[in-house]
Parts: C-alpha cells; sequence; structure tokens
C-alpha cells in the first residue's frame, strides 16, 4: 500500500493505482477528456494534469502512479490556470459549432469548457478541415476531433480491426483511416464502439431522421415498425427516463405518438431465427460428414462483415437463417402486409436498433425477397428514436403506456435476450433441447453462456449427443477464438459472436455516456425481462407458430428458405 | 509483412538527414542582427513540426504560440491591433505548455519562447507597441559577419582576397589598421571571425587564421604606417601586454608620446609569459612587438608600480593613463599540501619559461589540475620538458573543459592522460616536503548549474592517489588589483572597472582594458581593448586622429562556389617528447592557400554590403 496526500486529505491505495483512480477514491474527480478507464491512458488531452508538490512540472493524473509520501494539488492556482489554457487550446482545434452537434448536451468537451466558464477563446480557431462522404453510415467530422485516440484504441484493443491510426506527422498528425484509406476499403465492421467511445461529435452514425419524418408524413405510406430487444433496455437513458418509466409500452405509446402506422416487436423474428437457425444446426448436426463445425450465429452484421473480409473462408459455417430484423423485414412486405391487408408496394418497413451496421445490412441486395424494394426501408438507432421524440417534443412521462399491433408484437423472453451477449446460445439452446426431446428443459439450463466474459464455453449433452458451445463478444476476442479453432486449440460445435463487447445491449446505435460502458447494466435489465416473461421458449411463440401454419409450413421449408435464409455470395 | 524487418534509409531519409545537417550548419552561420522575435517564431514553427501530435499543449499550442507571435510580428501588416496583453497570453500559453506537456518536444520548445520573453522583452515590446524591430538590432543589422565577430573588427574579406592575389605585404598592412599583432594572431589567435562564417551555410568555415598565417609567413619586412605630426601629449601604458601594446601603437601612430611601464624583463605579457614557444615561437612575437615599438614608443621594463607615489608621478608626468595589467596571478587550490615543494602553478612556471628558465622534468611524473587552454599548454610543455608521465585532472568532463577542443587533442596526442571526474581533495608529501601524491576524490557529473553548465558530485568511491613529483595548478588567474584599489581605482569581483569606452568613472583621463577588466579572455579581446582606449584616449586629449589604409581591396572574382573541403593546417605533434619547442602547426601552402581564400564568400560585396558596403574604411 502506498500513502500520499491529495489536496490535504489523506489516502491508502495499492501500488501502481494511478493519481486520478487514487483521487476517485476520496471523492475528487480530476476532470479529464481522453481517458477512458482501462483502454485510453495516455495523457493526451493534460486536462487530468496536477501539481505534485516539489516537482517544477506537472503530471498527468491518468496514466502517473502515485508514490509514497505524494502530496498532490487537484486545483492550485498552476492547475486550473493550465487546465483552463488546455481547454481553450483543444476548443481552437474544435469545431465549436455545438448547436448543430449530434452530442449538443452530451459531450465531454462542451461540459468542461462549460464548467470552467470559458466563454471566449484568445487563440485562433485552426480546426481542421475534412472530407467525408456522409453517406456511409459512420461520420467522421475531422473538425470535431480533438485526437483523444480512443477510437484508435477501442478499435484496435477491443475489435482489433486497426480502421483507424494516427495519419499525418507533426501538428498535422490527426485520426483517419489507416494507412491513407477511405472508409470503405478498411474493412470497417460498422460496430460503431467508436462513435460510443468518442468524447465529441467527431464520430457518429448517419442520421437519418428527416427521411423517417417525411416517411411519416406521406400519407401514400403505411409505416410498420419494428423495434429490436436491446433498445428497451436503453431508450430511456438520452431523454431523461428512468429504468423503471422506459417500459416497453411507454416505448410503444412514444412511436404511436410519432405516427408510425403499425408498432411490432424484433422479438417475434428473433423467436423465429431460433427456430430457423436451431433447426439448421440440428441439421447440421444429423449430418455431420457434410458439414464443417462449428456453425456460427450470422444474427450480428458487424460479425458478419468481419467474418468475411477476415476469415472468408469461413462463411460457409455461419448460419445461412437472416437476422430477426431482416427476417422480419422479409415478412412484412410479404405475410404481415397480407395480414393487415395492406399494399405491400405502400408499405415502408422500419426497424430500430442498437446497432450501426444494421444501416448497412439492410442495403445488402440479398436483402430484398419481393419487387418492392428492400425488406427493410429504413434503420434507426436507438440514439436516432430518443432524437426524433425529442424533435416531436413529446414527454416521455406522460407518454400513455400502449400495446403493441396484434401479433406481430408477440415475443418471448428467449427472445428479449438477443440483446445480450450469450442470449442468442441460450435461446437456441432451449428450443433446440425442446426439437431433440420434444420436451421443455429447465429455461435457465443454459445460463451457463451469460455473463460479461469476452470468449465463454460450455458443455451440454441433449439426449446423449455432447454438445461444445461457445459465445464471444467483441471482435478482438472474436478473433482469438478463432485462431483458436484454426489451430485446434479448441473445438465447438455452435458459436455465437456478437461484435459489440456485452451484444447488443452495448451496441454502436445505443446511448452515449461518456467514459461508462453500460453493456452489463442494460444486459441485466434484459434478462429481467426473460425471467418474468410468461413465455420463456421460442418454439412457444403463438405467432411464429401461426406464421409456420399459415404460410411457411414448417422451419427450413422451402419457402423459409426463400425469405428467412441468405446466401453470402449475394451480399456484395 | 515479415515479422520484423532490417530497417533501412530511404532516400528521402537520407536527404532529410541531410537538410538537417544543413539547417545545424546554417544556424551556425546565423548572421549578426536578426530580429529575435523573427528567430524565435522560425525556431517555433520547427519545433511544431516535431511534435508527434499526442498531446494537446505541443500539437495545439506550440501552433497557437507561433499564431500569436506571428500577430506581435505582424503589427504592421492589415488591421491586427494587438496591444502589451498578447505577451501576457504568450507568456501564460507557453508557461502551461511547459508545466503540461508530456516529453521535451513540447515543453522544451515552450521553455525557449519562456526564455525569449524574459530575454528579449523590449524587443517583443517594441514590435507591440511601435511596430517595428528594436533599435538595437539596426546597429549591427546584415553586418559581414567576420568582421563582426572580430572584436578588433578586422578586415577579414579584405586580407583575404589581398593573400589570395599574393598581395601579402598589403594584408599585413591593411590587418594592421584594426590589430597590431598579425602575426601572433595568425598563430594564436581563438579566431571569433570563423564562428558565423557565412560559407557555412554551404560546407563550413574558411580557414581564416590559416589564411592570416599564409598572409604575415610570406609578407616581407613591412614598415609601419607613417606617424603624424607630434601632438606634445603624453600617455602612460601600465603594462606591456597585447592590450597595452596595442593601445601604444595607435597612440604612437597619433602623434602622441607614448611610454609603456612593464614589470617583467621583456614587453608581451601573457603572449609571453603564457603561452608556450611550440605554439607562438618567440622570435615570431618579436616581429609584432618590434613594429609597434618602431613608431617611437618607449619602453621601461622592470618597473613595478607599487606605490601611491608612483602612480603620482605618473599621473602628473602623462596626460593620460591606460591600465593593461592582464591577469597573471595565480588561485590557489584550496586543499590541505598544497605548500609542498613540487607544487607549482602554471603562471609561475610559464613566466619561468618565458625568461628563459626550463625546469627539469626529466622522468617525472607530473599531475596538471584544470581543464582550460592553459592547463593544456603546461601539459604539453611538461611532456616536452621530458615529464615519463602527465596526467591532467579535471573535476568535470572533456565536454566541460573550456579549452578548445584542438589543444586537448593536441595534449592527448602527445601522450597526456586525461583524468576525468577527478576532484583534488588533498596532497601528500614525503618527510622532506616533496610532493609524494595527489590524492583524488572521484566525482559523477550533475544537473546543470545556473549557468547551465553541469556540476560535478561525489561519487560513492574512496578517493584515489596519483603518485607524482611535480603538481601544476592551472586552475585559472587573478588580477592584481590591490594597488589601484588602494588608489581608488574601482575594482568589482577582483576585475578593474571599466565602461565600454575603456574610460574610469571618477577618473578623468585613467583607461584601463584587457583581462585587468574582462577577466582572464583572448589576445583578440585584449587587442580590441587597447584598441578602443587609443581611440578615446585620443577623444580625451581632444583629437580625432583617423586611422586608415590606403590598400585597395580587390574585387570579387565572378565563380562558382560549388561545396569545398576546408584546409586545416597541419600539426606536427610532439610524440617523443623531450625539448621540442620548435612550432607545431605548419603553414598553408601557396596551392591550398589560393583554394582556401577562394571559398570566401566575399560577404564584404554580396548581400548587404552591395547596399550599405561592406568595411569600414577608418576608425
Amino acid at each position: 500500500m502506498v500513502k500520499l496526500i491529495i489536496d490535504g486529505k489523506t489516502i491508502q491505495v495499492p501500488e501502481g493505482t494511478t493519481i486520478m483512480d487514487a483521487a476517485m477514491k476520496l471523492g475528487i474527480k480530476i476532470p479529464h477528456l481522453c481517458y477512458f478507464s482501462g483502454l485510453n491512458e495516455i495523457g493526451a488531452c493534460r486536462i487530468c494534469a496536477v501539481e505534485v508538490k516539489g516537482k517544477d512540472q506537472l503530471v498527468a493524473a491518468c496514466n502517473t502512479a502515485v508514490e509514497e509520501g505524494m502530496e498532490i494539488f487537484t486545483t492550485s492556482p498552476k492547475v486550473r490556470k493550465t487546465r483552463i489554457v488546455n481547454v481553450r487550446l483543444i476548443l481552437s482545434d474544435h469545431d465549436c459549432k455545438c448547436a448543430t452537434c449530434a452530442r449538443c448536451g452530451n459531450c465531454a468537451l462542451q461540459d468542461i469548457a462549460s464548467d470552467l466558464g470559458i466563454f471566449d477563446n484568445p487563440y485562433r480557431n485552426v480546426a481542421e478541415r475534412g472530407k467525408w462522404d456522409s453517406k456511409y453510415p459512420l461520420v467522421k467530422n475531422e473538425a470535431k476531433c480533438i485526437k483523444c485516440m480512443r477510437c484508435i484504441q477501442v478499435c484496435d484493443k477491443i475489435q482489433g480491426m486497426h480502421v483507424w491510426d494516427i495519419i499525418g506527422a507533426g501538428y498535422r498528425t490527426t485520426v483517419g483511416v489507416r494507412n491513407n484509406m477511405t472508409i470503405e476499403e478498411a474493412n470497417c465492421t460498422l460496430c460503431g464502439q467508436c462513435v460510443t467511445h468518442c468524447p465529441v461529435g467527431a464520430l457518429r452514425a448517419r442520421s437519418d431522421m428527416g427521411k423517417m419524418f417525411d416517411a411519416i408524413g406521406d400519407p401514400e405510406k403505411i409505416t410498420i415498425v419494428q423495434v429490436a430487444p436491446a433498445v428497451r433496455a436503453a431508450w430511456g437513458e438520452s431523454i431523461g427516463l428512468p429504468k423503471e418509466k422506459a417500459t416497453m409500452g411507454r416505448l410503444v405509446g412514444a412511436l404511436r405518438r410519432l405516427g408510425f402506422d403499425y408498432v411490432f416487436d424484433t422479438n417475434f423474428s428473433a423467436d423465429l431465427t431460433i427456430m430457423e437457425e436451431g433447426s439448421e444446426f440440428l441439421e447440421r448436426l444429423a449430418h455431420r460428414e457434410d458439414y464443417k463445425f462449428p456453425m456460427f450465429t450470422s444474427c450480428c452484421p458487424g460479425w458478419v462483415r468481419f467474418v468475411r473480409s477476415q476469415y472468408p473462408e469461413l462463411v460457409p459455417q455461419l448460419s445461412t437463417a437472416k437476422s430477426p430484423q431482416q427476417m422480419f423485414g422479409a415478412l412484412t412486405k410479404t405475410y404481415i402486409a397480407q395480414c393487415l391487408g395492406v399494399d405491400p408496394s405502400k408499405v415502408f418497413s422500419v426497424s430500430i436498433m442498437p446497432c450501426m451496421a444494421k444501416k448497412y445490412e439492410r442495403t445488402v441486395p440479398d436483402m430484398s425477397s419481393t419487387e418492392y424494394g428492400q425488406d427493410v426501408d429504413m434503420v434507426l438507432t436507438t440514439r436516432e428514436l430518443a432524437r426524433m421524440v425529442k424533435a416531436d417534443q413529446i414527454d416521455p412521462f406522460t407518454v400513455e403506456e400502449a400495446p403493441f399491433d396484434q401479433f406481430f408484437g408477440e415475443g418471448t423472453g428467449a427472445a428479449v435476450i438477443f440483446g445480450a451477449t450469450g442470449g442468442v446460445m441460450e435461446a437456441a439452446l432451449r428450443s433446440a433441447s425442446y426439437l431433440v426431446t420434444g420436451q421443455n428443459p429447465d429455461p435457465d439450463a443454459f445460463r451457463d453462456v451469460r455473463g460479461m466474459d469476452g470468449w465463454k464455453e460450455a458443455s451440454y449433452e441433449i439426449q446423449g449427443i455432447p454438445l461444445k458451445v461457445a459465445v464471444a463478444s467483441g471482435l478482438a476476442n472474436t478473433r482469438r477464438l478463432i485462431e483458436a479453432l484454426k489451430r485446434g486449440d479448441v473445438r465447438y460445435d455452435f458459436v455465437e459472436i456478437m461484435a459489440c463487447p456485452g451484444g447488443c445491449s452495448g451496441g454502436g446505435g445505443q446511448p452515449i455516456h461518456d467514459g461508462e460502458e453500460c453493456a452489463e447494466e442494460r444486459g441485466k435489465i434484459l434478462y429481467g425481462l426473460d425471467r418474468v416473461a410468461d413465455l420463456r421458449f421460442s418454439h412457444e411463440n403463438p405467432t411464429v407458430l401461426k406464421v409456420y401454419e399459415e404460410f411457411l409450413e414448417k422451419p427450413l421449408s422451402e419457402k423459409a428458405h426463400h425469405l428467412l435464409h441468405t446466401d453470402y455470395n449475394n451480399w456484395g | 509483412m515479415s515479422r520484423l524487418d532490417f530497417k533501412t534509409r530511404d532516400r528521402a531519409e537520407k536527404t532529410v538527414e541531410g537538410l538537417y545537417k544543413d539547417l545545424e550548419r546554417r544556424i551556425i552561420a546565423s548572421p549578426p542582427g536578426l530580429c529575435p522575435v523573427d528567430m524565435a517564431s522560425a525556431f517555433l514553427k520547427m519545433c511544431h513540426a516535431q511534435t508527434c501530435g499526442k498531446c494537446v499543449p505541443c500539437r495545439v499550442g506550440l501552433g497557437q504560440l507561433e499564431n500569436l507571435i506571428q500577430d506581435v510580428l505582424n503589427t504592421n501588416r492589415g488591421d491586427n491591433e494587438i496591444s502589451l496583453d498578447i505577451l501576457r497570453l504568450i507568456e501564460k500559453t507557453a508557461q502551461a505548455i511547459y508545466d503540461s506537456a508530456d516529453c521535451a518536444i513540447g515543453y522544451e520548445a515552450a521553455n525557449m519562447v519562456l526564455k525569449g520573453l524574459n530575454g528579449f522583452r523590449e524587443d517583443y515590446e517594441e514590435h507591440v507597441l511601435h511596430r517595428r524591430c528594436a533599435a538595437s538590432i539596426m546597429r549591427q543589422r546584415q553586418s559581414v559577419p567576420c568582421i563582426e565577430m572580430c572584436p578588433a573588427g578586422v578586415d577579414v574579406p579584405g586580407y583575404m582576397a589581398l593573400a589570395r592575389d599574393g598581395r601579402c605585404e598589403d594584408a599585413v598592412r591593411l590587418i594592421r589598421k584594426d590589430n597590431p599583432f598579425p602575426t601572433v594572431c595568425a598563430f594564436i589567435c581563438e579566431h571569433p571571425c570563423e564562428t558565423r562564417c557565412r560559407r557555412n551555410m554551404v560546407d563550413s568555415a574558411v580557414n581564416i587564421r590559416g589564411l592570416k598565417r599564409f598572409a604575415v609567413d610570406n609578407a616581407k619586412n613591412v614598415p609601419v604606417p607613417k606617424r603624424m605630426p607630434d601632438t606634445g601629449k603624453r600617455v602612460a601604458i601600465i603594462g606591456g601586454g597585447p592590450s597595452g601594446l596595442t593601445a601604444a601603437y595607435y597612440l604612437s601612430l597619433m602623434g602622441h608620446s607614448v611610454k609603456i611601464f612593464e614589470k617583467r624583463e621583456q614587453l608581451g605579457g601573457m603572449l609571453r609569459y603564457g603561452i608556450p614557444s611550440y605554439r607562438l615561437p618567440r622570435e615570431r612575437l618579436q616581429e609584432d612587438i618590434d613594429a609597434i615599438l618602431s613608431t617611437g614608443v618607449e619602453v621601461e621594463l622592470n618597473y613595478d608600480m607599487s606605490s601611491e607615489e608612483d602612480a603620482n608621478i605618473i599621473r602628473n608626468e602623462f596626460d593620460a593613463l591606460y591600465i593593461g595589467i592582464g591577469a597573471h596571478i595565480h588561485k590557489e587550490i584550496g586543499i590541505p599540501g598544497e605548500y609542498s615543494r613540487g607544487v607549482i602553478s602554471a603562471v609561475e612556471m610559464l613566466r619561468g619559461i618565458g625568461d628563459g628558465t626550463l625546469p627539469d622534468f626529466e622522468g617525472k611524473d607530473v599531475v596538471v589540475i584544470g581543464g582550460g587552454n592553459v592547463a593544456m599548454d603546461v601539459a604539453r610543455t611538461a611532456k616536452r620538458l621530458g615529464a615519463a608521465n602527465v596526467n591532467i585532472v579535471y573535476r568535470r568532463r572533456r565536454d566541460d573543459m573550456t579549452a578548445l577542443a584542438e589543444e586537448i587533442g593536441g595534449a592527448v596526442a602527445e601522450g597526456c592522460n586525461l583524468m576525468q571526474l577527478m576532484k583534488p581533495s588533498g596532497i601528500e608529501a614525503n618527510h622532506d616536503g616533496n610532493v609524494k601524491r595527489l590524492w583524488v576524490k572521484p566525482q559523477i557529473i550533475g544537473t546543470n548549474d545556473t549557468a547551465g553548465r553541469p556540476s560535478p558530485v561525489d561519487a560513492d568511491v574512496p578517493e584515489v592517489e596519483i603518485p607524482c613529483q611535480i603538481i601544476i595548478s592551472a586552475i585559472g588567474q587573478a588580477i592584481d588589483t590591490a594597488h589601484f584599489e588602494k588608489l581608488g581605482i574601482p575594482v568589482n569581483r577582483g576585475t578593474i572597472k571599466a565602461q565600454s569606452s575603456s574610460g574610469i568613472d571618477g577618473f578623468p583621463g585613467v583607461f584601463a582594458g584587457g583581462d585587468c577588466v574582462t577577466g582572464p579572455s583572448t589576445v583578440i579581446a585584449a587587442v580590441a581593448a587597447g584598441k578602443v582606449a587609443a581611440a578615446n584616449i585620443d577623444a580625451y586629449l581632444g583629437y580625432h586622429h583617423e586611422m586608415e589604409v590606403d590598400v585597395e581591396i580587390p574585387e570579387p572574382k565572378l565563380e562558382d562556389k560549388p561545396p569545398c573541403g576546408r584546409v586545416d593546417l597541419k600539426l606536427r605533434l610532439s610524440k617523443d617528447g623531450g625539448g621540442n619547442f620548435e612550432e607545431i602547426e605548419q603553414g598553408m601552402t601557396c596551392q591550398e592557400a589560393e583554394q582556401e581564400a577562394s571559398r570566401c564568400l566575399r560577404c564584404d560585396k554580396y548581400g548587404f554590403a552591395a547596399f550599405r558596403g561592406g568595411r569600414t574604411g577608418k576608425w
């Protein structure tokens, strides 16, 4: 243990603790911009610089370890002066048009500038001017980048994709796509982790809000919206709605207020996915010699983009089942339109997703099952949903709770947990077990695949068939898992992969809280919903049963193949 | 990509490396009289280009400092309105960068700005308040670098051009206009003229001293100029060293009657009693002294002005008085055993040799204490006197020695052993009182002192003994100011206090200059002091005699200036030791001199000189 004094208070902390963390323990908050615990402790912004007694120069609190007998001042005159100069310097290199920024009101730089009472800046604005194709799902505004390097770190360390890098040299050093590539060339998975780790508005998802309002306002269009499982765990966060108020019913009510014609639940198609993917897995198991194992889940488009660019040889091992978003989409302009008695050519199919890659997935050429355009016409992130609520000045507290529209709002607890890492695996095992044995297992029998570990393994036996499964989230973990598979160090039958750490609840389209990782908290909400759900098995979803009975016949039927499965050769 | 790659430098990297060297040389050749604010801005620009870009203070801050300094410099452009507040902002910004940058790229760049704000604040203020550079800069604005850097202002391009054309007598005449010691300086001048030589921008400085040597070696007897009409004024010079002799030379040419009072047996001061003959052969020293005396200077040797009475006699007899007594007394080492037999001071030893008394060091172990040029001189002299071993003990590192690098190299090449980081702690004598050994405390080099020099501190190891029979202390010289202090002449920290005109406050007609005013310095500084004194004494006596010379300087030849190696003088080192006091340096051949002189870029004719002229014809 090391004993030190911070702002006159004595504290003992373990050796190796940073000044930042030691201060935190005393309840002393040292302001910072680039620092992100465990990810980015590089002392780049120098906002956390503090004074150490006896030292001429200040030190960065975020990456300086405490020493015995240190006396630290976090608000000495020198610290205060230096902090203001450095914040002003950052502001001088930043496009300060806050009113038109995606992160206005949720910006670390805006907060600290405001906290410090910086209302003017003696330094000339030297913000970079960049060129970025703003039609791409991931939008970078170079003029807002404060070079904190968090995006580089998250893409390197968590995702292992190295899309972002330091480019340029000297004072023109900035963050850009590695090796001077364009973003299209860099195999970005569009996971959006760089967006959720950006402290300012330099990185954001493309906003499709305007087009959405146009569609809602178009009398010729019938808007049908589906809401992904993970959205319900986070949608209230950026509109100030506490967890207990941010119910699914209130979300449906808000969507109705926004003017959507039909509001459905992606949970329905998640259950459908389990039926198709579970059956496909059992089919592959039954013909083991014809397939390579493990089979990989395919509902995460970030992961599919990853495997297609990084390990194309593994593509045949992906489940051919479409993602819940795309299964819903494929049914929207066919069966659902038929059920609703609406003209499929007028249907405008919308999904609300915790994800940025979904904006890409909807555009894949193979995701067009009818002659009426793409199966999904519009993908909005959780953040865009919240913004639309704000745009229409809807007070979420007074929104009345409302039910989903008939049938396609049905979902089970197995579908809800799709939004958390391990959830797809658990749901699939619940139904696979039933499909093999004809009996429902204990719904919590497969709980070993839950939790925030980046790479989890479990072994089960279903009617004498031994199954070895694995679950990974985060693409660096994924790469480790695949390399281990390739080396033969591990062997699995079925593997679930989610590109974002913690799964969709930590997705790149979710609300942003600077410096915090929220996937675990949100995942808990989803598991809570599963626990209290009336139905906890996908194969018990009445609408799923109805769809098979009336339309698809059975899992893996020809029609199901046509609408609910994809051929990765047709992904463009 | 392979797992590891052997690093090779590509063409761009090699080119940039070359440009770094070009820039280093260019900075060395920075012309005198540049605007320091402008230079600070340019340096900052380069520092900013070096940033890695990680941290805000360096990546953004240095650029903003640059913008602010540019605002200061461009007050006379556009509608840029600023006040002195901008200096506070620059200071605040630089201080924050210094305090919070993560590495030296950032904080040392900011430190350069802070040093400038402190060191040339008037220049900053002049720009802010009056939209112009300070007047002090304009005085030496884009002068000819070699002439500007020479304390005596000798017409360097002129005499090099004359030497190139084989007009060596004219070269000597031209040099004598500003410096009556052409031969002495040809041998031992520290050549500050070469430090900013513009030729550095192409390759390296012209070997100016080497060409001066060529001129004096090849000039036949050159008579001094004709003395001006007698003024009837009498000037006394106390001290017959370089500064006194210089003052005497010019005052005598001006028609004043001059008398030198010299304490020793012979004239020359430190030139004779401080510099060994292998560096400055005595007959060559005599050439200059003879020329000076040929102007009609009167000399009284063995005169020790030691009483108030002497002083009063001189003051009454003479119209003006110049004090140029030099720095001839040794400093004490301050360790036990200092007064043992065999411990001598460098000044004493060299003084003895100057008067022809060679000590017997045959087969002895000699230790020299000190790291200046004098230490090297006595070490090499000891070698020549037959010492078996010569150890040079110095408490700092070789790099910290004040001796010129070539002098240190020469001493080592001649077999002297450098013992760096050794602090003398005591001298042990045998029962007869003769030196037996020197004890030294090993040092490690430590942090810089306030002047920016690393200070040595004791190392955690035991003391070391160096057996020896002779210890020569060469730790600096002091000035014998005692008599003058008694007369009321102001003395400050051991030196006589004179103005830049060399006059002494409260003593009209009394002037002082050279080592006794500046502390131990160079020959050319002493010459400059003598020249300044001559001009001001002349003025004090009510005259305005001008020194000029009717030598026509050759026009530059129209020729390319491709990079070309510098001709260095060859050295004949005494390896075997033993009585060899012959000069060690060999002059240039005609071929070498022609080529070396052709390297001169003739800054007296090109550039700013084409507008304002490259020389002062008279003073």
